[in-house]
């Protein structure tokens, strides 16, 4: 069966050692001046679980995503999504973002921002249809924002921007899901109803991966971490890989002021 | 006016100077949402030293050498900026003024070196084109438009500008939804397999071919208004992109004619005895036409983008 399915979305097991991981990375490295900032990072992403990248700010999370996905350049590394280049399995991946990254006052509505994520079904001059509307429609109801649906995405509040842009990557139909910061500065409500979208997606067979940086949700949310500091530090199931000294290492000086903050949160 | 007035003196210049100015203000558009508004204004800087070089090299003002120069002047100071941006891992901004400055310098010191003062190849042409010359002799009324030895007659500018404004349109109707998602949200376009990079410097060529074409026929004035106004217009008009596309073409048309109608009438209306520019009565205008959105447009006040920690 699950050769079956393997020959089925044409991965060849095995190809180039790497595996039909959704995403593997081997050797990455990338600089954005002299310091790199992510150097020689080796990564294998478990199928169907959902792993939290963190690290210490500036250790190169972001960057880690960017360079897999082809948007920041690598000065070196390889990389595979599902046991294949990365050009011929784009369909498959869906990325959101860091909400800060784009300007929120382009005028654009929240269902043309969803429809976004059909463009590579619908490729340069396809018509969008009553089904594609459709599916959009359905993907802003999965993240609560229905409603919203001709609001002009200035007019949101952050938490309704995470949340379009997450309706978004539903739409792109994907079965790698690559988040950048979800979590940033968005209100409960909004965390909640991401979380529940994303652990769905889990239950789905499909593959999420987030750039996270609340150490005190990780054991709530994900059964995978993967630690970096420009290099990696540690990757596992949460329970072997997010403890004590992998945190240490990752931080080192600076966990302390992680977990003052840890413990003030506990204390509300 | 009459038939006869009409389509020998204002017709050509009319339709040109609204050409013109639609050419510009479609990709401006896209310029002014990148924050790339001023790309405008730096071609028709850097411009300058291609259309030296190609009046040197032929000896005469002639328009397809001084297109071709100007084009491949565009092209040069578009990979310097580049390669600039890329080598010295600086800003975009910081290139191009870099580029355009040091362009426009070179070609205000070809100009001086070499024989050119003799020539009309200066600074008022440069800026404000000679869109009241542009006239069409041939014609005697409306009937000449069916007329083919009268239409043989048509200032060559005219095809020109048309066959750009073909040109531009059909790029953005080709390429609409890429140009639109990058953007918007430029690395969600390459996730998805969007080549932004060579879309980008797409839309900088097209802007750069509209911004010689328009050069050519009306100056500089035009080609640097066009490219900001109709579209910041526009923005403060809707909230949608493709709305606020029609509007900035609405808005470059109104432009284009009331500023053409001005210029000829308007001093007369005020007593005065002389017709003004028209290049730069167009630009005035699209510079009150923007004002005024900004006072009065329906979405002229910002949302705003979140702070994030």
């Amino acid at each position: 069966m699950t050769l079956e399915l393997a020959a089925n979305h044409g991965v060849s097991v095995q190809e180039n050692g790497l595996g039909s991981s959704p995403l593997a990375i081997r050797g990455l490295t990338v600089s954005y001046g002299q310091k790199p900032a992510v150097f020689s990072v080796d990564i294998t992403v478990q199928p169907g679980a959902m792993t939290a990248i963190i690290g210490p700010n500036g250790a190169g999370k972001s960057t880690l995503l960017k360079a897999a996905l082809g948007i920041v350049p690598a000065l070196s590394g390889q990389v595979t999504v599902y046991g294949d280049a990365l050009e011929k399995q784009r369909a498959r991946i869906a990325y959101v973002p860091q909400r800060a990254s784009v300007d929120w006052d382009f005028p654009t509505r929240v269902i043309d921002v969803v429809l976004m994520g059909l463009s590579r079904e619908l490729g340069l001059l396809g018509r969008i249809r009553g089904r594609h509307r459709a599916r959009a429609m359905d993907c802003l109801n999965r993240v609560g924002m229905r409603d919203f649906v001709d609001r002009q995405i200035g007019q949101l509040s952050g938490g309704q921007q995470q949340r379009v842009f997450l309706a978004r990557a539903l739409a792109q139909g994907a079965d790698l899901y690559l988040l950048d910061e979800p979590f940033a500065g968005v209100d409960a409500a909004t965390e909640k109803a991401i979380i529940a979208v994303l652990k769905a997606l889990k239950e789905a067979g499909k593959t999420v991966v987030v750039v996270h940086h609340d150490l005190a949700t990780v054991t709530d949310y994900f059964d995978h971490v993967f630690l970096i500091n420009t290099s990696k530090v540690a990757e596992g199931p949460v329970e072997q890989a997010f403890t004590a000294e992998t945190l240490q290492a990752a931080y080192g000086g600076r966990l302390a002021t992680a977990q003052i903050d840890q413990i003030s949160r506990a204390l509300g | 006016m009459s038939g006869e007035e009409f389509v020998p003196l204002s017709l050509t210049p009319l339709l040109i100077g609204t050409f013109a100015a639609i050419a510009c203000a479609l990709p401006g558009n896209f310029l002014v949402l990148r924050k790339q508004a001023l790309i405008g204004d730096a071609i028709s800087h850097v411009v300058l030293p291609g259309i030296v070089v190609a009046f040197i090299l032929t000896g005469a003002i002639s328009t397809w050498p001084m297109m071709l120069g100007a084009a491949g002047a565009a092209v040069v100071a578009v990979v310097m900026i580049e390669a600039i941006r890329r080598l010295g891992q600086i800003e975009p901004g910081a290139a191009m003024g870099v580029v355009f400055t040091t362009m426009f310098a070179a070609g205000v010191l070809l100009l001086e070196q070499t024989d050119t003062s003799t020539v009309h190849l200066d600074v008022e042409h440069a800026l404000y084109g000679n869109l009241e010359s542009l006239i069409w002799l041939d014609a005697v009324g409306w009937s000449s438009l069916l007329d083919l030895t009268a239409l043989a007659g048509l200032p060559p500018e005219l095809p020109r500008i048309a066959a750009t404004l073909l040109g531009v349109t059909l790029f953005i109707w080709l390429f609409w939804r890429p140009l639109k998602i990058s953007t918007f949200d430029e690395g969600f376009a390459r996730t998805i397999g969007i080549r932004t990079g060579s879309l980008g410097f797409a839309l900088v060529i097209v802007a750069a071919i509209a911004a010689v074409a328009a050069f050519d026929a009306v100056g500089s004035i035009i080609v640097i208004a066009m490219f900001i106004c109709p579209p910041a217009a526009a923005r403060m008009m809707t909230n949608r992109l493709e709305t606020q596309i029609g509007w900035s073409v609405v808005f470059a048309v109104v432009s284009a004619v009331l500023g053409y109608v001005l210029a000829g009438y308007g001093p007369l209306w005020l007593g005065g005895a002389d017709a003004v520019s028209a290049a730069g009565m167009i630009a005035t205008v699209s510079g009150l036409i923007l004002a005024c959105a900004a006072l009065w447009g329906p979405c002229k006040t910002r949302a705003g983008t979140p702070k994030v920690s």
